[in-house]
């Protein structure tokens, strides 16, 4: 890659845990003591990841529930800051920015949500739901701003006359569609979308998957498109990343990754995700569930699901290494030979 | 086809609202065999999952059955008691729910929960009970279900509440199992073990399977064949294969276009356009026609259920006839 990466992580890791008062920290400082060890409650919700987007890639980000995709997706947009690590734009560290220009820089990274109903402030008219913040930031000035204000909405596939409205006389696919136009009037460079189509029904579904490629041309954008379907990823992403318990396993370009899968969670979740091309057939199941992120296996965070577990596995956590050209896969079975 | 296990015959289901007569379910037809699976297909506000609990007889007021008749051995349903329904809910006829705490009581133990429904209709010891229970839950694929029967819901993940739902719907091996959309909530990997769990035991007894789901994908791995709902309608049956190769309906076939899949990596999705009409104000005529890009004003009359292909019927004056989807 010539140009830097729009966004790049360097060891980015999240930990969510309790914040302990006088009390608390002594009672466990007492129980330590006293040769019981105290509960486990901080979870690591990222575990060290490495990831950059190139400007114009479409990266896919797939994982189960629980895995830190979401979280991931938060530090990217800026909205979460990392506990260890750095979170680059454009080569350089937002926090060491002052602080106009890491405004400037985090308004061209914009999100948007599952729930359309939970993501917008249901008492707010649409057209201050996607104009304040271009009008607040002097992206448009007050003369210019119905303008502005339809252009954006119709961007988006809604029509202006409704701009008087709230967002609960919208129906879902609207709703994401007003997400959308809000994220984009600040004129954003990325987005995260974080299962920006989960809530909707198939048929609009497809509705706004075809606007999300349609802006995509049009504005030159950039996108890590965060979701648990696979059918969705793969028909989106130039790149994709499958996420475990919170570590990266697999990284590859969407042809490669469906084609050659090389890590087993990979391998095993390609053979389940339901696809309309089967016909009646037997459905075999990896076994196990996801374990707790309070309490991860050690190793491999795969090895008690993997069918080719060694001992090594339960020991050691794989890299995340190169095994073809732009392929990159934490497996010890590589190293095998 | 065998005798069908149940036979729908022009089921109406209506809410009478304050803002006027909802037509959730409107002369639906279906017929199911013994040991078949039925994929009932949706999106949301259909009458799919209203389909369901009208053949349970889980219909709440406004809304009651408005015509029609489910027939279950010779029996029309919709006209028993309260009293003889109960008698085969959960014993002959079962269901289970996307949320499986629609099932679960969450301050009982699964043990009381279990042995509750096994005495319910079959006059067993406690022990006995206890023993069904715990082979239900084995069967389910729970690992150590003896200490498992002393938990409560809350200490199950969402994947294993579920299949306790489904243990408890399968104590009585039901002749008929109704699912609604019980693995959208899951995981894809749980989902994967739920759908192969519910595959095998309805195959082990002959259990007949309608399974309610707006996931088309998810029904052509598991159905033998599809029923197509739109606006309170069927709009399209057939054996899953042709539906889902050759849709004849044009709904049918823009639902599947819509699906991102293998073949069409990058392409546009071809998409429907609008969006679902509400119940309450319905065009006359075929519901879909305002989406619909074969529309003319043909489709201003109420179309009847034809068979344009063998096998496969819809309701549709233009109907697609050898376009693959």
């Amino acid at each position: 890659m010539t140009t830097a990466p729009i966004i790049e992580l360097r060891g980015v890791s999240k930990r969510f845990g309790p914040t302990y008062d006088a009390a608390a920290r002594l009672a466990r400082s007492l129980s330590r003591r006293f040769g019981s060890a105290p509960r486990n409650e901080v979870v690591q919700a990222v575990d060290h990841v490495d990831l950059a987007v190139a400007r114009g890639e479409v990266v896919g980000l797939v994982g189960e529930s629980g895995c830190g995709k979401s979280t991931l997706g938060r530090m990217v947009a800026g909205i979460m800051p990392p506990s260890d690590g750095q979170v680059m734009f454009k080569g350089t560290d937002i926090t060491t920015l002052p602080l106009d220009r890491a405004r400037d820089a985090k308004l061209k990274v914009q999100m948007i949500f599952q729930d359309p109903y939970a993501s917008l402030n249901p008492r707010l008219r649409v057209a201050d739901i996607v104009g304040e913040a271009p009008l607040v930031h002097g992206l448009v000035k007050r003369d210019g701003f119905d303008a502005y204000l339809d252009a954006q909405l119709r961007r988006a596939g809604l029509d202006p006359a409704f701009k008087r409205r709230y967002p609960h006389q919208f129906s879902g696919g609207q709703r994401q569609r007003i997400g959308i136009a809000r994220a984009l009037a600040v004129q954003p460079e990325f987005l995260v979308c974080d299962e920006a189509v989960a809530a909707l029904d198939v048929s609009i579904q497809a509705q706004i998957l075809n606007l999300f490629m349609d802006l995509r041309r049009e504005l030159d954008l950039t996108y890590l498109f965060i979701s648990h379907d696979l059918g969705v990823v793969e028909h989106l992403s130039d790149r994709v990343l499958i996420m475990y318990l919170g570590r990266i396993v697999e990284s590859a370009p969407a042809d490669e990754v469906f084609a050659r899968p090389n890590h087993p969670y990979t391998q095993a979740l390609l053979a389940e995700v339901p696809r309309i091309e089967a016909r009646k057939r037997r459905f075999t199941a990896l076994t196990g569930e996801i374990p707790s992120p309070l309490a991860p296996p050690s190793g491999c965070h795969f090895h008690p699901r993997c069918p080719h577990a060694m001992p090594r596995c339960t020991e050691e956590a794989p890299r995340l290494r190169e095994i073809a050209s732009g392929h990159r896969s934490a497996c010890h079975l590589n190293d095998a030979h | 086809m065998t005798t069908a296990t149940l036979e729908v015959r022009n089921l109406r289901t209506h809410f009478f609202t304050r803002a006027g007569v909802v037509k959730a379910v409107d002369d639906v037809s279906f017929a199911i065999a013994r040991g078949q699976v039925l994929g009932l297909v949706g999106e949301s506000g259909s009458g799919k999952t209203v389909t369901g609990f009208s053949i349970i007889g889980l219909v709440d007021p406004p809304g009651r059955i408005a015509g029609g008749s489910i027939l279950y051995q010779g029996q029309d349903l919709a006209k028993l008691s309260e009293r003889e329904m109960r008698a085969l809910r959960g014993n002959r006829i079962a269901m289970i729910f996307q949320d499986p705490m629609m099932t679960l009581n969450p301050v009982l133990r699964i043990d009381t929960q279990m042995i509750e429904a096994v005495q319910a209709h079959t006059k067993v010891s406690h022990a006995e009970a206890r023993s069904r229970s715990r082979d239900a839950l084995g069967m389910v694929g729970i690992p150590s279900p003896d200490e498992r029967l002393a938990s409560y819901p809350h200490q199950f993940s969402g994947g294993m509440r579920q299949r306790v739902a489904i243990a408890i719907a399968l104590l009585h091996h039901p002749d008929l199992l109704i699912a609604d959309e019980p693995t959208t909530a899951l995981d894809v990997t749980i989902q994967a073990q739920i759908l192969a769990e519910v595959q095998k035991l309805a195959t082990t007894y002959g259990t007949a399977l309608i399974w309610i789901t707006h996931d088309l994908s998810v029904i052509a791995g598991l159905a033998d064949d599809i029923a197509v709902m739109y606006a309170g309608r069927i709009v399209e049956t057939g054996p899953a294969e042709a539906v889902l190769d050759r849709p004849v309906h044009p709904y049918t076939h823009g639902l599947i276009g819509s699906v991102p899949s293998r073949n069409k990596r990058g392409e546009k999705l071809r998409q429907i356009p609008g969006m679902t009409p509400s119940l309450l104000s319905l065009p006359p005529g075929c519901a879909f026609r305002t989406r619909c890009a074969r529309a003319d004003t043909v489709c201003e009359q109420e179309p009847d259920p034809s068979q344009p292909v063998p096998g496969q019927t819809a309701r549709c004056f233009h109907p697609l006839i050898g376009v693959p989807a």
